[in-house]
């Protein structure tokens, strides 16, 4: 008996599919009240649980967004605090190095002002006095007559005054001379004096720049502080670029720390066993990471030490002279390791040269220039550990910048899931409606009966909307 | 930070100590080299293959070289093998000794009468399950011609499983230039002894192509 020939009830399959259509028909308009209210209960519960669930989303969204903005202008904060604080240390450093120049510059340019006042004063030019007796001259020549004796008297006054006159004019241009020179002795002083007021004036423009950049950076702070929208969009922007940029370079220091992983890989089996393994990973090639790691884990202390970066707050808190001496301290290992790296890449070089030599002959290698080879793995490998201490720099934007861009990855995750649960919901709960209808539908026959035996009343359809 | 860095270092230590020797990763290789007849004259051509697999073995590995002739099971055959030491350098002193022995042995070797490849294989199953390498191979370089000595009873079911067979240089013999067919069929047969025996097959005629011996 095949399974279809079961729901025969009479041997024409049409009439017996017709006497179940009947039947169903039948069964669900006895049913229509209690299945109408499981539909109903059912989309309803559905879309009201998801809407709940898109109601908490969006709460998390909010919440999310807040704490990320809060994190955001918390680290805008600290780096204009610390953009603002370098400011003033160059300030300050400026202000030291000129100001503590200055009284000796006052006093040189108080010399040079007096000096100069000097040579100008006797640069002067002071024309040379008519002899006291020129007036008696004018009173023996208005004598009247002309009485010989006077006449002598006036040449020989004349002789007199010409050589008088002579002698004037040599003095005056002695005299002219020695202002030429004190003019000319000013010169270099003038020069000096106009060095020195550039110098001054060049430092004051510097400080007025410096003073303008601060006011800039100022005005960011207070707009941080302020927690205004323009500040939050600023630096959600930077974070972002921030992020990118540190990637980028994280990625380039990967492949710088992978070549320097393939230099001491091979050399590292020396000293730790080739075919031992550690969860799958060969040793030697953990041993190598390991090296690797620790060099850059040196690095960043380093550059935390020298407080170019801030990623450790212990560090951070460490008196000067501590810090000085774990400076120095961590500086030793780290040409410690990058010496190790040195020696393990010219052992790698040998190794390598060895093995081939054992295919090709201890000839294959005579009179190749091998040594530049052998240079350049050492070169690079002693270069690297302190190229990669430089990751600390990119490391530190990108942890910062991380925490931004995943709070923004999570808005957008939880508001797309929000939107999500709200379409589902109403569509569950139109659908609910729908299927309401479709009930009635199948149903139409008995309830067309139903009111004709029921003229006047409500027919009882699936008019549920306000029900859902 | 100097917390942080003696964790490092004490891990850097403990590395060691935590480590498990992967017998899976080593490779062991059992060369017989037919020294018989006409065919001892190719031995020449075994040193570059034998140099080449040297150079290609890591430390840990195993590598025997055994001369096929009239009677070939016996550790006697054996010309030369070591199992090369963890430590690299070390390891290159000892390939730079065994190419030494190899060049030794080609140059005095003495053609036998007779070939028993099947003992030279029942020699290698042996050695290679003894060593316990993860990795087995079993290389031939002859023209896989056998000829057994009366008496020699060599119809025994190898026990391949786990073992690569690899037969080099199979050169053709001057009936083979006749009947090409006795050279095919003597391939085919050897495929089916060793696949009947577990094992796998490979054929390799161009020595520059030298890859699936560590495949």
């Amino acid at each position: 008996m095949l399974w279809a020939d079961a729901f025969l009830i009479v041997s024409n399959p049409y009439v017996s599919g017709f006497i179940w259509l009947v039947m169903l028909v039948v069964i669900l308009y006895f049913a229509r009240t209690p299945a109408r209210a499981v539909i109903t209960a059912l989309s309803r519960t559905l879309h009201n649980g998801l809407r709940l669930s898109a109601r908490g989303m969006l709460r998390g969204e909010r919440w999310l967004m807040e704490r990320n903005r809060e994190v955001l202008l918390a680290q805008g904060r600290e780096a204009s605090e610390r953009i603002i604080e370098r400011e003033f240390d160059r300030i300050d450093a400026s202000v030291r190095r000129d100001m503590s120049a200055y009284p000796g510059l006052h006093r040189h340019l108080s010399e040079d002002i007096t000096q100069l006042e000097e040579d100008y004063k006797q640069s002067a030019d002071v024309p040379p006095e008519p002899p006291a007796w020129y007036k008696a001259v004018d009173a023996v020549a208005k004598l009247p007559g002309k009485d010989p004796m006077v006449v002598n008297i006036l040449e020989d006054i004349h002789e007199s005054m010409i050589k008088a006159n002579n002698t004037a004019i040599v003095e005056y241009r002695k005299a002219s001379h020695s202002r030429h020179e004190h003019l000319k002795k000013m010169l270099p002083r003038w020069r000096k004096v106009q060095q020195v007021l550039e110098q001054v004036d060049k430092n004051a423009k510097s400080l007025l720049s410096r003073a303008q950049t601060i006011d800039r950076y100022m005005d960011e702070y207070e707009n941080t502080v302020r927690k205004t929208s323009r500040a939050e969009r600023m630096l959600s922007s930077s974070s972002l670029t921030q992020f990118f940029i540190a990637l980028f370079v994280l990625s380039v220091a990967g492949g710088g720390a992978v070549i320097n992983f393939e230099l001491i890989a091979l050399p590292m089996s020396e000293m730790v066993q080739q075919k031992t393994e550690i969860m799958g990973i060969e040793t030697y090639r953990i041993a190598a990471l390991v090296i690797i790691l620790l060099e850059i884990a040196v690095g960043i202390f380093v550059m935390e030490l020298l407080r170019v970066t801030r990623l450790f707050p212990v560090i951070g808190a460490l008196n000067d002279k501590m810090r000085v001496r774990l400076t120095w301290a961590a500086f030793v290992f780290l040409t410690t390791l990058a010496c190790v790296e040195a020696g393990l890449a010219w052992m790698r070089d040998w190794l390598i040269i060895d093995t081939k030599s054992v295919e090709l002959g201890a000839d294959a290698f005579k009179n190749q220039q091998t040594w530049i080879i052998t240079a350049a793995q050492m070169g690079l490998g002693w270069v690297l550990p302190y190229i990669l201490m430089f990751v600390a720099i990119p490391l530190e934007s990108f942890i910062h910048s991380l925490r931004t861009v995943l709070g923004v990855a999570g808005i957008v995750i939880l508001r797309s899931l929000a939107w999500l649960f709200r379409i589902i919901g109403n569509v569950v709960r139109f659908a609910g409606k729908a299927l309401l209808h479709l009930y009635d539908f199948i149903i139409f026959l008995p309830l067309w009966v139903e009111s004709l035996f029921k003229p006047g009343d409500e027919l009882e359809t699936g008019d549920h909307t306000s029900t859902i | 930070m100097f917390r942080y860095l003696g964790m490092l270092v004490l891990a850097t230590t403990l590395l060691p100590g935590c480590s498990k020797h992967n017998p899976n990763r080593d490779q062991g290789i059992y060369m017989l080299l037919d020294a018989s007849g006409t065919y001892a004259k190719e031995l020449g051509g075994s040193v570059k293959i034998i140099n080449h697999i040297l150079s290609k073995l890591q430390p840990g590995d195993t590598f025997a070289v055994q001369r096929v002739d009239s009677g070939s099971f016996s550790e006697k055959n054996i010309i030369y093998s070591k199992t090369f030491d963890m430590r690299p350098s070390k390891a290159n002193e000892q390939r730079l000794l065994f190419k030494q022995k190899i060049q030794e042995f080609t140059q005095n070797v003495k053609p036998s009468a007779y070939t028993d490849i099947t003992g030279g294989i029942l020699q290698g199953i042996e050695f290679l399950t003894e060593a316990g390498p993860g990795k087995k191979t079993i290389l031939i370089f002859s023209d896989m011609k056998e000829e057994l000595h009366k008496g020699y009873n060599r119809d025994i079911a190898l026990k391949l499983a786990g073992f690569n067979v690899i037969a080099i240089n199979i050169t053709k013999l001057r009936s083979d230039n006749v009947n090409p067919q006795d050279y095919l069929d003597r391939l085919e047969a050897w495929k089916r002894k060793v696949e009947a025996a577990g094992g796998s097959w490979k054929t390799i005629n161009d020595l520059d192509r030298l890859e699936p011996i560590f495949d």
